[in-house]
């Protein structure tokens, strides 16, 4: 008979393994030098390297350039690579809360003023480019005359605060470190609003004793709103892109927001001693950072009667690297879920982006493309159990249908029963 | 919050150096990670059907692939162990190869087979193996949807308050309205049971052959869904029900006395292989059970 | 085993309705109080008709209802009238668990011989008594039914939440209750979205009855219907009074509707009764001016 015996898989899942290591192996060995691929990546490709650290849940360059050198520029699957990786790092300690105002700006603009007490500061960005193919790039084998890339940036590198520890400033310092160059502070825009109060003041202690820690706890809806920003900072760029979108298109509550500011730059990294128990500076990451007003919020204030004063809302977004379209599609979805919040409290209807379970069960990218991807793993127990299910009543059908009708055979009523799906 | 942050320092000291996968823990979670895997594991057993949230941590082999009953068997396994992985009842499909080889690289002391009857530990993906088990062997099943109402209610804080009360009017008419729509119940894969009289589960989407295995079962059954979060238990010696009505009752698929064109079984789960010529033969699906047969055959 | 198994077995069945007592008080609550909001000292002293509100002035929490206790006997009937806001579908949300209410007590005769409170009761219990012992219709089909699943399988759902297993009898006890509300069996297996208005009301009624439940709760179940289909629906739940046993509270603004079904009446403003007693009486000779005025306007 012509049955085949499925053998060998081990073999093939090695052979295919062995093919895709060698063929990011061949890309760094078409590289002269050891590392250039790696720099090449983190120096030309900064915004991918930025987006995957964000989705990994891991500020690491060099790691991330790992990843997306080795998925050979697969993004979902460089991130995959990066949060394993991530999982099985030792949990040291827990960081002091660090303030948004704390960052030393290299970009920073805002939409709700024309200016603003620090100023705009326009810094690096393709916003205002025309989007033309740079044919020189083409001459030279890749390296551009206009200055675009990472390692081209016109702003100063980071400088060490006082409260630095010298030793530490690997984490920190540059090749191009100007010693005495000290950094403008940048007062948030939210500020002024929340002094003329327009917007509510910093409440004195944080609304949740505890933040929930998306990393050991699974979601169980309705989550706290520590839990939905740790779950969108971590998002997929696109997926959140994807419902801030649709929500700005009207698909939920929350009108069109005004973005208060958005700003990139270095936050720093700080900890208690474990001897001294002094806070200290142990480094510090590149971060996008977006405040949003929206059409309404918590008032500050309570005028006559104790009735509410209107106010605007305010939404946030932080994302790991320079990537601005995922912080602000962040704040659109924070300020989503806050109302959908108190949407669900009235029992009003709610929108895909107004909807917790609905964004945060989907936004994950890990999550997302692993299981739509698992359905090409075999199926075939599954689907056979389907197929007898479902052929058991239309046997019972064919063969009442051979006691009545003479002449055909059970093998052909088989074919014919079988094929007209 | 603040448990782990210190006591997790020393795991790095048990980082494994071989090869190219130094820097990683024995058998990959670091032991906190193991730990409250393994309390989870504990309630779950201790509340047969309920679902136990957990952590879920993010694996070298992609969500959806079979990282919950990974996380399970990862934080049960030791030096030992012997370990037996199938996806589909085959030991040489590339779901259970892939896992099969996660554990060999970062679990040294950890024997893999083929043989049911020599594993302590058995990850499978949608099937019991045919072999009879024993109570000192632990099934790990792969979970992708763990939620049972899901067909019925898709929120997942509605489904939890509906498993705390015990409201399971929805899906049962789910199955009255199969009834009077197609005759029968025509669910197959991943038939909903009742374990122990109270909670609503999903056995995974085994077929429903499988499903009577798990009834009274002298194994203990470990569920793990790694991308929902979630694990859940069925203890030994436990009820698992199936639902259904009492003339409407529940039948496992039925072969229509086929059998095996390898081994000759007709007492076995089988699958269909289409062949060259456009039609096709049965085949068992639990290919070591097969293969034993087969070489029983020869032998007498 | 669990809570279900020592719950006691008489609540379970519909044939125990001949035998209730007609004298016996089916349900009983005392000091009923909802709120929607945190609350604070002062919204009692702040709220209720006296202020014309039910919104707290201090902390801006809606009273939705407080103060609220009465009984009805098996086999009667009590009204429930105020305008939109009044609280009275509030009662009816605590009493059939859809509302978790801020105080007060509930009774059921057929729960604990009616010594126990009922909002207190765990979640599991509640589901168990509304399952088994209640039934509601509500104004707009949508939340009381399932308007994608057939008409028959919408009242299969309550029996099956109360284990009936057996899809012939569910059947014909379905088929049984909508041919009472004059819906004929070659319509049982079409969904509710395909019928009228009249019809879908029809469907919650026989939905509601579907266990012989000891306790009816309709809220404005005539309020959306043509003059002539509400003359048919009223019709059919004088019929059940008559030969069902089953107490009930018809919320309604539409005092025809009140002056038809109920012997008792309660007057609701603000969240708070402001008068009750015999509904004749109470049309007749109402005492407190917003009854007067509610009266006088019909009457106008």
């Amino acid at each position: 008979m012509g049955y085949t015996p499925v053998k060998g898989g081990a073999d093939a899942v090695r052979a295919a393994a062995e093919l895709t290591r060698s063929s990011s192996a061949q890309l760094i060995a078409d590289a002269p030098g050891e590392r250039s691929t790696l720099d090449h990546v983190q120096a030309h490709l900064g915004a991918a390297v930025d987006r995957i650290m964000g989705e990994g849940g891991l500020f690491a360059p060099d790691l991330a350039a790992v990843a997306i050198t080795q998925a050979e520029g697969d993004m979902d699957e460089a991130a995959l690579l990066l949060r394993a990786y991530r999982s099985t790092l030792p949990r040291l300690g827990y960081t002091l809360p660090i303030q948004g105002r704390d960052m030393r700006v290299t970009r920073r603009i805002s939409a709700a003023f024309k200016d603003i007490p620090g100023g705009q500061l326009l810094g690096r960005t393709r916003d205002y480019t025309h989007r033309l193919l740079d044919f020189s790039l083409l001459d030279n084998g890749g390296a551009s005359t206009r200055g675009q890339g990472h390692a081209e940036t016109t702003v100063p590198p980071l400088e060490v605060h006082a409260d630095d520890h010298r030793s530490d400033a690997t984490v920190t310092a540059d090749a191009s470190d100007r010693e005495g160059f000290t950094w403008p502070p940048f007062p948030k825009v939210s500020d002024t609003l929340r002094e003329i109060g327009s917007i509510a003041p910093l409440p004195e202690q944080s609304p949740e004793e505890t933040p929930f820690d998306i990393t050991r706890e699974s979601l169980r809806f309705p989550v706290p709103r520590s839990a939905w920003l740790q779950s969108m900072a971590r998002g997929e760029t696109a997926a959140m892109v994807c419902l801030a979108y649709s929500n700005l298109r009207g698909y939920g509550y929350a009108d069109h927001g005004t973005i208060g500011e958005v700003r990139v730059g270095s936050l720093p990294v700080k900890i208690l001693h474990p001897v001294t128990g002094v806070a200290v500076t142990i480094g510090s990451f590149e971060a996008t950072e977006c405040e949003m007003f929206g059409p309404e919020g918590d008032a500050p204030v309570t005028g006559a009667k104790g009735r509410l004063l209107p106010a605007f809302g305010l939404s946030y977004g932080l994302v790991i690297g320079r990537n601005e379209r995922k912080a602000i599609a962040m704040s659109i979805l924070d300020s989503a879920l806050q109302a959908g919040e108190l949407a669900s409290i009235d029992g009003g209807e709610v929108a895909p982006s107004n909807d917790q379970e609905m964004v945060l069960s989907h936004i994950d990218g890990i999550e997302s493309t692993g299981f739509v991807e698992h359905l090409k793993l075999p199926h075939y127990v599954t689907f056979g159990s389907q197929i007898r299910t479902q052929m058991s009543p239309r046997r019972d059908v064919m063969l009442a249908a051979e006691r009545t009708l003479a002449g055909i055979t059970p093998e052909v009523a088989t074919e014919r029963g079988t094929g007209d799906e | 919050m603040n448990e782990a942050v210190v006591s997790e320092m020393p795991h790095d000291a048990s980082r494994t150096q071989s090869g190219t996968h130094s820097g990683y823990s024995y058998a990959f979670l670091d032991e906190l990670t193991k730990k409250s895997v393994r309390r989870a594991i504990l309630k779950a057993v201790a509340v047969p059907g309920y679902q136990v949230p957990f952590g879920s941590t993010e694996l070298p082999i992609a969500r959806g692939w079979g990282t919950g009953g990974l996380q399970v068997t990862l934080s049960l396994i030791g030096p030992g162990d012997v370990l037996k992985v199938i996806d589909q009842g085959s030991d040489d499909s590339v779901n259970a190869v892939n896992i099969r080889q996660l554990v060999e690289l970062t679990a040294p002391g950890v024997d893999t087979t083929a043989a049911t009857e020599e594993a302590t530990i058995i990850q499978t993906r949608h099937r019991i193996p045919e072999a009879p088990l024993h109570a000192d062997q632990i099934m790990v099943f792969q979970v992708p949807l763990p939620e049972p109402l899901r067909v019925v209610e898709r929120r997942e804080s509605e489904t939890r308050r509906m498993h705390a009360e015990a409201d399971y009017g929805r899906i049962w008419v789910a199955l009255y309205e199969d009834v009077v729509q197609h005759g029968r119940i025509t669910r197959s894969a991943g038939y909903p049971v009742v374990v122990n009289g109270r909670h609503v589960m999903t056995p995974s989407p085994i077929p429903k052959w499988d499903v009577p295995r798990l009834h009274q079962a002298p194994f203990l059954s470990l569920f793990g869904a790694g991308r929902e979060k979630r694990i859940y238990a069925v203890p030994p010696l436990t009820d698992v029900v199936p639902l259904a009505f009492d003339d409407y009752p529940f039948a496992i698929e039925d072969f229509d006395g086929a059998h095996c064109a390898r081994c000759g079984s007709d007492d076995t789960f089988l699958v269909e292989v289409p062949q060259p010529d456009g039609s096709s033969v049965m085949s068992c699906s639990d290919e070591s059970w097969c293969e034993a047969r087969r070489t029983e055959r020869g032998q007498s | 085993m669990s809570a279900i198994a020592t719950l006691p077995t008489e609540m379970v069945r519909h044939d125990h309705v001949a035998s209730r007592n007609a004298e016996q008080i089916a349900l009983k609550v005392e000091n009923l109080e909802a709120q929607y909001g945190r609350g604070c000292s002062a919204c009692h002293e702040l709220t209720g008709p006296e202020h014309s509100t039910n919104v707290c002035g201090q902390c801006g929490t809606v009273i939705a209802c407080a103060d609220v206790s009465f009984a009805v006997r098996a086999g009667r009937t009590l009204g429930i009238v105020g305008e939109s806001g009044s609280g009275k579908t509030t009662v009816l949300r605590c009493l059939y668990g859809d509302l978790n209410p801020a105080g007060g007590t509930a009774s059921l005769m057929t729960y604990e011989d009616g010594r126990a409170n009922l909002f207190t009761a765990s979640a599991q219990v509640r589901r168990r008594v509304r399952n088994f012992d209640m039934g509601m219709v509500y104004q707009h089909a949508r939340d009381g039914l399932n308007l994608r699943i057939s008409a028959g399988g919408n009242v299969a759902e309550r029996l099956l939440a109360a284990e009936w297993r057996r899809v012939d009898q569910i059947r014909a006890r379905a088929g049984h209750l909508l041919e009472r509300m004059e819906i004929p069996r070659s319509r049982m297996d079409t969904p509710p979205s395909a019928f009228s208005g009249g019809m879908q009301q029809r469907v919650q009624i026989a939905r509601a009855l579907a266990n012989g439940p000891a306790v009816v709760l309709l809220d404005e179940m005539t309020s959306g219907l043509d003059v002539s289909v509400q003359a048919g629906v009223l019709d059919l739940v004088l019929e059940l009074q008559r030969t069902e046993g089953v107490a009930m509270v018809v919320v309604s603004h539409d005092l025809g509707v009140i002056r038809l079904l109920c012997e008792r009446t309660m007057v609701m403003k603000n969240g708070r009764v402001v008068e009750s007693g015999l509904t004749d009486q109470i049309l007749e000779d109402p005492r407190h001016p917003y009854t007067q005025l509610l009266v006088s306007s019909v009457n106008a």
